[in-house]
């Protein structure tokens, strides 16, 4: 049973348990941005990678289904602004730019060092849905060019 | 303190567009119009509060080492209003204009992240954060270029990126040098260190940021992008390119690296009169030989750079002047001329000189302005081109460059010669033309008066009480090294 788009049975039923294990790395590296090496960036490729192994396998329009396009889109704008907005607040609390206006909480504990996890979370998602989408918009093009042959 | 806000504005504002519009671009106009005007007060403000005091303001509330500065003097004040009343303009130009390519808000999203990109690197005091700024100005200019989604727009967007890519590149290397050699990237303190380093080690970090920023500025060798890039994009677009792009990433960048941090001396002397003089008579030989209505401003620009480099290249306190003249005044009207060029070519379909003729009777105020504009950037008084030009070349002349003042007055000559043709071909051909394919709106008309009423109102700027007011500040900042230093380590 193959099918239009995507990859044989055996990658995509591999793909099926993988995408959620490359999701929960992800996660991790975005969580533990403040105690171990990685952080926003570095978790948002990896968030993207997951997206982007579904979209291999399965091909473009059962993405389409599993994730709502949309909404990622809304996200990666309403990232940035969030990021702002922290910002923002810096200046409101403590008087300047993105200063850490949340206490510092314990060395090494997870929930501390004040603002920079949230930031990490927030750069996360932006990476994570601007990476998506590059390849996403490049990939509009490879369909077209199928369509004319 | 307005400092960031300068920066936070824009950028909330472009992702706000793309977060709220959801097909039309009635909240893109909005918010970018809403924006502007906010900016500019914010940068009028600025400007007169650091004409006496200038302002440092240190991000995340960190100290110097370990913070990013950011630095509001009179010349950064300077920059970001000549910035923001010719992107005013040029947005209110767009509206009518840009509808008529399609009905879309990412054009004032990549709008807003141009200025985003352009304010940073003029207000910011931290080597690498400017880079990062230039990045962001310039990937929104590249995406803008290739707005209209022509082949040909595609192409020049291209090579745009390609070679922006490359200075950039060079760019990063001599961060990176820098860096290695003085273990540190704020401005201030780079500066503080070189001054005990050999001078050779200045003058090849110098030579290297003179590529890279020399290819964003335009100057002649490295011009090649600027004739395609600024005469395919939409001519809003083109006018921010022309007026203030090459000027915010290129030239201020080379006035505050070369002035302020690596210190001016008889080598960087001699280059910028090289490069600016070749870049006057070659682009002006080139500029004569266009047919195409655009791309004779685009080389019109590379040579007007190049007043500016050889005035600087002179490096006295008049030619200082004159450099910061001809800054503003090309902002102003070139970018009233492709704002013309913009409305013939919505009107008549074609950038074609030669398909063009007689527009006086159908479009008087294209006409009319374009008029002032030639005449401002050909130099003949009493517009703003004049003054800026024969104080250039009263200042090499003072300074004993008379080979430089000659070629100076030759490029003045070519100048009016290629506008002559433009004028002449362009709107007093022939051809009696009586049928447009479109109107122009009204928010177009009035951008372009507003610019010609400033090719003439900028010229007061040569009175001396008022010179002394507003510009003396400003040149004090360029020329005075240490005091940029002590302003920001706080010595």
């Amino acid at each position: 049973m193959k099918e239009k788009h995507g990859m044989t049975l055996i990658v995509r039923t591999i793909t099926r348990i993988s995408v959620w294990l490359i999701f929960l790395y992800g996660f991790y590296i975005i969580f533990h941005g403040h105690l171990t090496p990685g952080g926003g960036f570095a978790g948002g490729v990896i968030l993207a990678l997951a997206l982007l192994n579904y979209m291999l396998a399965y091909g473009r329009e059962k993405t389409e289904n599993w994730i709502n396009i949309n909404l990622l889109h809304d996200m990666e704008s309403a990232s940035a602004i969030l990021f702002l907005i922290v910002g923002i607040l810096g200046i409101a609390i403590s008087g300047s730019f993105l200063a850490n206006w949340l206490s510092g909480g314990k060395l090494f504990a997870l929930f501390s060092s004040g603002t920079i996890p949230i930031l990490n979370i927030i750069i996360g998602i932006k990476v994570c849905a601007g990476l998506f989408f590059v390849v996403w918009t490049l990939s509009i093009f490879h369909i077209e060019e199928e369509a004319e042959e | 303190m307005i400092i960031p806000y300068l920066i936070i504005m824009p950028l909330l504002a472009a992702f706000l567009i793309t977060l709220i519009s959801g097909k039309g671009d009635t909240w893109g106009v909005i918010f970018s119009i809403l924006t502007e005007i906010t900016l500019i007060i914010l940068s009028v403000i600025g400007f007169i509060l650091v004409l006496e005091n200038p302002l440092v303001y240190n991000m995340s509330g960190w100290n110097i080492p370990y913070t990013i500065t950011l630095v509001m003097d009179s010349f950064t004040g300077f920059m970001l209003v000549i910035v923001h009343v010719i992107a005013l303009l040029a947005l209110m130009y767009s509206v009518a204009y840009i509808r008529h390519l399609s009905k879309s808000w990412k054009y004032y999203a990549l709008f807003m992240l141009l200025i985003t990109g352009m304010d940073g690197v003029i207000l910011t005091g931290d080597l690498f954060n400017l880079f990062v700024f230039m990045e962001i100005g310039l990937f929104a200019a590249y995406a803008l270029v290739a707005y209209g989604n022509r082949p040909e727009e595609f192409e020049a967007s291209f090579k745009y990126a390609v070679m922006g890519s490359i200075s950039s590149t060079l760019i990063l290397v001599g961060i990176g040098i820098v860096y290695s050699v003085t273990s540190t990237l704020n401005l201030a303190k780079i500066s503080e260190v070189l001054a005990t380093q050999p001078v050779h080690v200045v003058n090849w970090i110098g030579a290297i940021f003179l590529v890279g920023f020399g290819l964003k500025a335009a100057a002649m060798p490295f011009h090649a992008w600027l004739p395609d890039a600024h005469s395919s994009a939409p001519a809003p677009i083109s006018s921010m390119l022309s007026g203030v792009l090459i000027k915010a990433l290129g030239v201020y960048v080379l006035i505050r690296l070369i002035f302020n941090v690596f210190g001016f001396n008889a080598i960087f002397s001699r280059v910028f009169l090289g490069l600016g003089t070749l870049s006057i008579i070659a682009a002006s030989l080139l500029a004569i030989s266009q047919w195409d209505m655009k791309r004779l401003l685009a080389y019109s620009s590379v040579s007007q750079v190049g007043f500016i480099l050889i005035a600087l290249g002179i490096g006295t306190r008049m030619a200082i002047f004159g450099a910061l003249f001809h800054l503003l005044n090309h902002a102003i009207f070139k970018g009233l001329l492709f704002l013309n060029a913009g409305t013939v070519e919505m009107c008549l379909g074609t950038r074609d000189l030669k398909k063009m003729g007689r527009l006086g009777k159908v479009l008087p105020i294209t006409t009319g302005t374009s008029m002032i504009g030639t005449l401002a950037v050909s130099g003949l008084p009493p517009f703003n081109g004049f003054f800026s030009k024969l104080i250039i070349i009263i200042a090499a002349i003072e300074a004993g460059f008379f080979s430089t003042a000659g070629v100076a007055v030759v490029g003045s000559l070519l100048t009016l010669a290629y506008f002559m043709k433009f004028q002449r071909y362009g709107f007093f051909g022939d051809k009696v033309i009586e049928i447009l394919d479109h109107k122009p709106g009204l928010g177009m008309q009035t951008a372009m008066v507003c610019l010609a009423v400033l090719c003439l109102v900028t010229s007061i700027l040569v009175v001396p009480q008022v010179r002394e007011l507003v510009m003396d500040p400003v040149i004090n900042a360029v020329l005075n090294q240490a005091k940029y230093i002590e302003l920001v380590l706080g010595r």
